[in-house]
This record gives structure tokens, C-alpha cells and sequence, in this order.
């Protein structure tokens, strides 16, 4: 494994376990910075647990350092690492850190802009720039939010500790939020290519963590099973030219086999606990999408109507539409889109295209292709909205 | 230990409370401040009056001026507050659950380290 590779992996598990060890952020994302650039010039291949090799170098650094600092920050943190001194020397990253951390930063008390920035700085390792890139806003804006919200975790002492089992039911959604906009943002991006993959990847590897670290949670199993199976039909969303292609027409052989087995897998095994939830059914509504030759549009239907009971959103209103349309035919879809309200969202008007069209009321479809069109942030919606604006005037034309 | 000030909005305009809601409010008042100081919370809270029995005091170019009623012209002004004491910000948010419950919206904010020396 390169450095890149092992800073990738590891930098969100060392900065976790350096948090707790300092009481203090920033100063743990320091020392593991430090750790990093003498690992640079020292390894000349990696030890065999590096994660450890960067905790131990980073805790010894920090002392060293703090030793020679009086500012408030290091006398607190000396303080703690002084009433931990029966640990062992070498220390490797604690799992239940990690998750310590993911709670700290998607906390409620946090923006919601700052949450998703700083999971990818702190746990992803992302730095600023990779982050502006990734959501296409001013690097400036990244770094602001970052720092504020690492402000006020420090000024109103937001606590560095896993919620308590009567706490979650407030506290998992906006940590399963946080991974859910971050895959999806790398999926669908709202400007600018369609796909970051590295932002699914992210959202991917934390949503594997979060899994491992608390496989007793129905919903945090549906987060990773919806992600999985939504990234396994990525290599057939795009044709050789760049274009999006839709489901019913996409070459389920290059569907990912093995991702999709693991998501199916994890479907059942939520299924078998019976404590439904959102990400859940969703979950289960991919699984519908990947399994055997061609959807059972039956089933889909009958899993949207369990989710407008849960959760009664326009986007699951809309989606459930496109099911009913596959079910009913598009008259009944489109009765079912009345006030539905989505306003700025390209993909309502594109919806209620498609089915005006396969009801030949043509010059309404081309009304809300153009709307549409009007609304889509990325290339290639926009591109893949007026192919189809365009294929609508031609085959009445030929017809 | 962190301190907090947990403060009470009151939005000038909005419909005066009727006499039975106010009767809840200081009955469910006072047992959140009997909670609070059985579970060593407490530091000091109380009801305020109405904004314009303030006064302001300035000092401008080495004069004493007082204005009549409050600081800043707003809408919205402080009816009442507690300042308690915990070990961060989720136990001040619990507190904080409690008192919105019992008062209306809520604002939770950390006193600065140094003033709690």
C-alpha cells in the first residue's frame, strides 16, 4: 500500500483516537498531520499496522509539543493525556472513536452544511480544496464552515461520546443524512459531471464502518444496502458516449455482482429484524430494481406505499408516481402528481413529461420537458432532457 | 464543568397568554427549577418584566447618558432565564427540552470559559 492509500484509510480512525486522547480537535488533526510527514520521510516501506505507527507517533509528538506550549488548549490537554498515562505506549486507533467522532460531527447543534464538511475533513481525510471541488462552492466557504463548527464544538462543549441507546432515536438520522447527501451528491451531482465517484466511495466506506460498529441498527444496514445497490448499477448509468441511460434500458451485465449480492443480503437480514424504516425500503425497492431479469413494478409499488406512510415527501410522492405509471399506465401517474409541489427540482416536470408523452398530449409534454431543462443543474441531465424533447417532436413526425 | 444560559424569547405583538396558560407555565416553572436543583444544575434563573421598564446607561464622550426601555429595537426581547451548570452541551440541551416544553423556543449558549473561573 502506498502513503496516499494508508492516509486515505487511516487518517479519520488516528484523528478519532487523537481527539480522545487531547480532549481537543484541532489539535488532533495536528499531531496526525505530523504523524503523516515524518511517516514521509521515515518509512521506507510501511510497518505492518500503520494505523497504530501514526497513533503512537502522533500521541508522542502532541506531548512533545504541548510540553512546550502553555496556551490553555495544551494545559487541558496535557491534563488528560497525564490521567491516562497507565495506557499502554503503543496504541493503535479505537473503533468506537471513530463512531464517537461521526456523532460529534453530524450533531444537531451543527449546521447542516457544516456537518456533511466536516465528516469528509475529519473522518475522510478530504482537505478543504477537495471538498470545494466535491460540492463546486468557494474554498473559503468550506473552510469557514469548518472552522465554525469546530468552534462552537469546542465553546458549547458539544460531547465527544457515542448517544445512549434512548438518545439515537434523535441522533442516528442526521449521521445517516450526512452519509446519505454525501453518496448522492457523488451520484447525482447538483452542478457541473454527473458522478464523483470518490464521493460515493466516501459515503460508502463510512456507511461499511458505521455498519460494523453498530450492526444492531435496522436503518444504518438499509443506509448501506440502499448505497450499495444504488452504486452497483453505476458502470451501466452512462453509454460509451457519456450519456445517462434509463433503468429499463440499461445492460444489466455490467450491473456489480458481488455489490449487489451484499445488498441483497443485508435487505434480508433487515427484513428478518422487522423494524422498518425509510433507508430500509428504499433499500428494499433497489433490491426489487436488481433482482432477476426486469422490475416487479407490483412490488416497487406496494414498498412506496409503505414509505409514503413513514416518511410523506414530495421526492417518495414522485418516485411513487413513476411506479404507479409502470402499474396503472400514466393517467393514473399523473393524476397521482396533483400538488405535488417540488419547486426548483428538474425531475418533477421531467416525470410528468414522459407521461404526458405516452398520453400523446404532446405540445404539455414539451412544455414541461422545457421546463425541466430549465431547472437541470448537471451536463448530463440536460443533455439527456433534450435528447428526448428532441425524440419526442420526431416520432410524431414519422408517425 | 460548562455553564449555559438558557433564554426565553418574547415576541412583541403575539397574543397575550390567557390567565390558565400562564398558571401552567409558572407550575411547570417551578418544577423545572425544583429539578434543576436537585440535580445540582442550578446556578440562578427568574421571569423578567416587560421591555420597556428597561433602561439603558451609556457612557458617551465621558458623559452618563439613560435612555428609556430597551437596548436594541427589536421584536423580540428576553422574558426570562436560567443560567445552569453541566458537563456539556447534551445535558444542556435535555435542560433545554424541558424549559421549551414549558416556555416556548429556547436559546441554548456556553459562557466563555474565563468568566467561570
Amino acid at each position: 500500500m502506498d502513503l496516499a492509500s494508508i492516509y486515505r484509510a487511516e487518517y479519520g480512525r488516528c484523528v478519532a483516537t487523537l481527539a480522545r486522547l487531547l480532549g481537543d480537535i484541532n489539535l488532533a488533526e495536528e499531531a496526525v498531520q505530523d504523524a503523516f510527514t515524518t511517516a514521509l520521510q521515515k518509512w521506507q516501506t510501511p510497518p505492518p499496522n500503520p494505523g497504530a505507527w501514526i497513533v503512537t507517533t502522533a500521541r508522542n509528538r502532541a506531548v512533545d509539543r504541548l510540553r512546550r506550549e502553555s496556551t490553555r488548549e495544551a494545559r487541558h490537554a496535557q491534563a488528560l493525556l497525564l490521567h491516562q498515562q497507565d495506557e499502554p505506549q503503543e496504541v493503535g486507533p479505537v473503533k468506537d472513536d471513530q463512531l464517537r467522532l461521526i456523532f460529534t460531527c453530524c450533531h444537531p447543534a451543527l449546521a447542516p452544511d457544516a456537518r456533511t464538511a466536516l465528516t469528509l475533513r475529519l473522518l475522510g481525510g478530504l482537505d478543504v480544496p477537495e471538498i470545494a471541488r466535491a460540492y463546486l462552492i468557494q474554498e473559503a466557504t468550506v473552510a469557514q464552515r469548518i472552522v465554525r463548527a469546530k468552534k462552537k464544538i469546542r465553546d458549547a462543549a458539544i460531547p465527544y461520546r457515542v448517544p445512549a441507546e434512548h438518545e439515537l432515536p434523535d441522533r442516528l438520522p442526521p449521521v445517516l443524512t450526512v452519509l446519505y447527501l454525501m453518496f448522492n451528491e457523488g451520484y447525482a451531482t447538483t452542478a457541473g459531471p454527473l458522478i464523483r465517484t470518490d464521493l460515493c466511495a466516501e459515503a460508502i466506506r463510512l456507511a461499511r464502518e458505521l455498519a460494523a460498529l453498530m450492526p444492531d441498527e435496522p436503518e444504518v444496514l438499509g443506509l448501506l444496502a440502499l448505497l450499495l445497490l444504488t452504486e452497483a448499477r453505476r458502470p451501466a448509468r452512462l453509454d460509451a458516449n457519456g450519456d445517462l441511460v434509463p433503468l429499463a434500458d440499461q445492460d444489466r451485465s455490467l450491473w456489480n455482482r458481488t455489490l449487489i449480492a451484499e445488498g441483497h443480503d443485508l435487505v434480508r437480514r433487515c427484513l428478518r429484524r422487522d423494524r422498518p424504516g425509510p433507508y430500509q425500503i428504499q433499500a428494499a425497492i433497489n433490491a426489487v430494481h436488481t433482482d432477476g431479469a426486469a422490475t416487479d413494478w407490483r412490488q416497487v409499488l406496494a414498498l412506496y406505499d409503505q414509505l409514503v406512510a413513514l416518511a410523506p415527501t414530495p421526492v417518495v410522492a414522485l418516485n411513487r408516481a413513476v411506479a404507479v405509471a409502470e402499474v396503472y399506465g400514466p393517467a393514473v401517474a399523473l393524476a397521482a402528481l396533483e400538488g405535488v409541489d417540488l419547486p426548483g427540482y428538474h425531475r418533477l416536470p421531467a416525470t410528468r413529461a414522459v407521461l404526458l408523452a405516452r398520453l400523446g398530449r404532446d405540445t404539455e409534454a414539451r412544455a414541461a420537458y422545457d421546463q425541466a431543462i430549465a431547472l437541470a443543474g448537471n451536463e448530463t441531465e440536460r443533455v439527456f432532457l433534450l435528447a428526448r424533447r428532441t425524440d419526442l417532436t420526431r416520432t410524431r413526425e414519422s408517425s | 464543568m460548562q455553564q449555559y444560559l438558557l433564554s426565553v424569547h418574547f415576541v412583541e405583538g403575539a397574543p397575550d397568554p390567557s390567565d390558565e396558560e400562564m398558571e401552567i407555565v409558572f407550575r411547570e416553572t417551578g418544577r423545572i427549577n425544583d429539578e434543576m436543583q436537585a440535580a445540582g444544575a442550578w446556578v440562578f434563573g427568574g421571569g423578567l418584566r416587560s421591555p420597556d421598564s428597561a433602561t439603558v446607561v451609556r457612557i458617551e464622550n465621558g458623559a452618563t447618558t439613560m435612555s428609556d426601555g430597551p437596548f436594541a429595537e427589536t421584536k423580540e426581547h428576553i422574558a426570562g432565564f436560567w443560567v445552569i451548570r453541566c458537563a456539556d452541551l447534551d445535558e444542556a440541551l435535555a435542560w433545554a427540552e424541558k424549559c421549551a416544553a414549558a416556555c416556548g423556543p429556547v436559546e441554548v449558549r456556553p459562557f466563555d470559559d474565563l468568566s467561570q473561573a
